[in-house]
Order: structure tokens, then C-alpha cells, then sequence
């Protein structure tokens, strides 16, 4: 199952360039519903207002250069490593999701394209790393969904109280589970259940493509523009207007945020 | 004034929730971001503020010492011992003081513990504080004012 390329298999029935056409038409709403958001909520005018307030306090110049070590320094930790979750296990499911889904979506951009012909020869590694970055995303999900969501681990909610900021964690869940489910169908040659599992892989991959308006999905991209602008008050003085840390040694251990909030 | 929570900084992680002594902070049931849900019966203990990791709760001041166009925010640092305040004026004035925490080891500082028993279980889920009943004098009865010191009248 996981050295078979499942868009390969079923390319008989569905023609490569339609599959082709499916992923750009998802990357372009993807960029369109992004950028229509950042208009709608003024996101960017909010970002930018910010920095020219930032700007009015800040102690020094930071050149270019060091601007330059910044947008690396957050590239290494908030964005590859997700270095701002101060739970241990949400920056790990964090990672696992986050991994699981660029590798997924690299591996199916990557099999559509070059190898989703009825004879193509795919290369192992790009089936593996999609059913690979599938199982990740499903441990990380499954993992934030029982058990690390705010609404389980803090509010005392059940697990199954669904709302609307759950749209894209949920859709993520959806396409990949049904995404292996499909392709272990299409490996053990189950007709009628893999037409029925490609049907829901579709469907959640077009709710999680297509619904950036209402999902948390941009988050991809504001929250390292946001640890970028953090990490530059931090280095020109302004700090957001927060004291500079205190000139004393660490000689004691956490106090109150070593305890994971539970206020049920 | 009653606090108010940076969205694009909170995270939704609780800890404002688990030390606010109002209980008026709460995890919004609809973007899971945390949300003063009474700000009238908010006293500004700061606690929450405090508290949060991300620093994404504020407070405005009141006028007489932060007018508008002021900012006091809090930097608690665990590790440290201290809290930081640093005071802006919108006369572009700022003040900045640092504070040790209260919370200290066991024994090593004042009041002074290490003359105490270490409380049991028991002792540390009663309703009554350290030195409580002691402290409170009730054994003592109200106290007694001298009479011969008060004035008459209305005076300012």
C-alpha cells in the first residue's frame, strides 16, 4: 500500500490534467481567500500600524542586516521548530501536523504532476513520504483533537462539541484519514469503498483548501509574520512597551506555569 | 479599568482563567481566546496579567497616574524572582520598577516559615491562611477605641 502511488492507479478512470487542474484550483483559492482575508479583517493595515507605533518607541535602529539575522532566527525557531508553544506537547503535535501536512501536500503536488499517468513509474520515496506525511498528520491531529485542544485539556468539553473554529484542524483530520483509508481500498482492490473514500478525500480536501475564509488555515502565514514583528520590538527597544527583563540570575525554578492550567 | 486580551497574542492556553480571583476571565466558547467576560467586576489585581506567557493581557490605567496615551504593562519572570512595571507617560515620561516575587522557597524568607510546621495536605485545602486563626485576633474581641481622642463634628 504505501509503495503504490494512488494517483497513478486511479489516473484509468480520472485524467491526469483534471487532477492537475484540482490542485491548482486549490491553490489558487488557497492565495485568493488569503489575501481577500487580510483586506477583510485588515489584518495587514493592523500589522503595519503596529510597527510605525513600534517604531515611535524604539530605543535603536536595527539595520538591515540584523533585520536580515531576524527573519532567520525565526525562520529556524518559531516556524521550523515552533519554538513559541510553551507546552512541550503542543509544539510536538504541533510539529507532527505541521511536518506531516507540507510533506503530504509536496508528495501529492509532486505525483500529480510528473507521475499520475496509468504507466508512470513513480519513485518510491514520493509514495512513502504521502502516506508518511499522512500518518503524521493523523497522530498529530488525533493527538491535539482528544486531548491537547483547548476546549478538552483546559474547559472540560467533550471532545465531539464541534464549532465553527474547528473547520480546519477537522478538514485536515478528514483528508488525511480518508486519504489512507482510500488508498489501503485501492491497494486491496475494494472498488466500491475506495470510489466512496476518494469521494470524502476530495471532499475534505476541498473544504480545507476552500474555506481559508472561515478556517484558521492563514494562520500559515500570519503567525511567523507576527514572531518576525515580535522579535523586532525585542531587538529595537520598543519591546511593545514591556519593562526589559530584570538584571537578576535564574536561581529558581517556574512558579505558577509549571502547572498546566485546568480551571474545571 | 478592566483588562483586555491582545487576540493576535493570546493563545488560548488558560492560565489567566486558572488565577483570575474574579473568575470574570474566561476561554471565548467560539474563537478559544481568552476573554474578560465582566470588565465592571474587574479590579485590576493584575494577576492575569501577570500570569500570561504570551503577555497578551493589558490594562488601561487609571487617569490620575496614566492618561491616556499611557501604557503599564508587567513582565513576570519566574526564573527571576521579579516583576518588572515599566510606566509610560504620554508625555513620552517612563518609570520602571522591579519587584521580587512573594513566592520564595520554603523557609528561606520572610514571613518566617521555617518556624513553622511544614502544612499537611489537610492544612493546605482549609479555607483558613497561614497564621489563620491566630492572626485574626477574634480571641481578642473588637478592639477599643478611646473615646477622649475623637473630635466633635465634621471636619476636613
Amino acid at each position: 500500500m504505501i509503495s503504490l502511488n494512488p494517483f497513478s492507479e486511479i489516473s484509468a478512470f480520472i485524467p491526469s490534467l483534471v487532477m492537475q487542474t484540482y490542485v491548482i484550483a486549490m491553490f489558487v483559492l488557497v492565495i485568493g481567500a488569503t489575501l481577500f482575508d487580510v483586506v477583510h479583517k485588515k489584518s495587514a493595515k493592523y500589522f503595519f500600524n503596529n510597527s510605525v507605533k513600534a517604531k515611535k518607541s524604539a530605543t535603536r535602529n536595527v539595520g538591515s542586516g540584523e533585520k536580515a539575522s531576524i527573519a532567520f532566527k525565526t525562520a529556524t525557531n518559531e516556524f521550523l521548530t515552533s519554538s513559541e508553544f510553551c507546552s512541550t506537547k503542543r509544539r510536538l503535535a504541533h510539529l507532527l501536523t505541521m511536518y506531516g501536512f507540507i510533506i503530504f501536500v509536496v508528495a501529492t503536488v509532486v505525483m500529480i504532476f510528473s507521475y499520475s499517468t496509468p504507466n508512470a513509474m513513480t519513485p518510491s520515496i514520493w509514495p512513502l513520504a504521502w502516506h508518511l506525511g499522512a500518518a503524521m498528520l493523523c497522530v498529530g491531529g488525533y493527538w491535539f483533537w482528544f486531548f491537547i485542544r483547548v476546549d478538552v485539556a483546559a474547559e472540560g468539553n467533550k471532545w465531539y462539541r464541534v464549532i465553527r473554529a474547528d473547520l480546519f484542524v477537522l478538514s485536515l483530520l478528514a483528508m488525511s484519514t480518508f486519504a489512507l483509508i482510500w488508498s489501503y481500498m485501492q491497494s486491496n482492490g475494494i472498488d466500491i469503498w475506495q470510489t466512496l473514500f476518494f469521494g470524502l478525500f476530495i471532499g475534505a480536501s476541498t473544504v480545507l483548501f476552500g474555506g481559508v475564509l472561515w478556517s484558521k488555515f492563514a494562520h500559515m502565514f500570519y503567525k511567523p509574520a507576527a514572531a518576525y514583528q515580535k522579535r523586532v520590538t525585542k531587538a529595537d527597544g520598543s519591546r511593545e512597551n514591556l519593562p526589559e527583563p530584570a538584571d537578576m540570575p535564574e536561581k529558581f525554578g517556574l512558579g505558577i506555569k509549571r502547572e498546566a492550567p485546568r480551571h474545571y | 479599568m478592566p483588562t483586555f486580551v491582545y487576540m493576535t497574542r493570546c493563545d488560548g492556553c488558560g492560565h489567566c482563567v486558572d488565577i483570575c480571583p474574579s473568575d470574570i476571565m474566561h476561554i471565548d466558547k467560539t474563537i478559544r481566546r481568552a476573554v474578560n467576560i465582566e470588565p465592571n467586576f474587574c479590579w485590576e489585581c493584575y494577576s492575569c496579567v501577570k500570569a500570561c506567557p504570551q503577555n497578551a493581557i493589558d490594562v488601561r490605567g487609571y487617569a490620575d497616574f496614566a492618561p491616556m496615551g499611557h501604557s503599564v504593562r508587567v513582565l513576570r519572570e519566574e526564573e527571576k524572582g521579579t516583576i518588572s512595571w515599566k510606566i509610560k507617560f504620554r508625555d513620552g515620561r517612563e518609570k520602571n520598577f522591579v519587584s521580587p516575587i512573594t513566592t520564595q522557597p520554603w523557609g528561606e524568607k520572610i514571613p518566617k516559615l521555617a518556624d513553622l510546621e511544614v502544612p499537611d495536605q489537610a492544612a493546605l485545602d482549609s479555607q483558613l491562611l497561614c497564621f489563620e486563626p491566630d492572626a485574626l485576633n477574634v480571641e481578642t474581641g473588637l478592639p477599643v477605641i478611646n473615646k477622649d481622642k475623637l473630635k466633635e463634628g465634621v471636619y476636613y
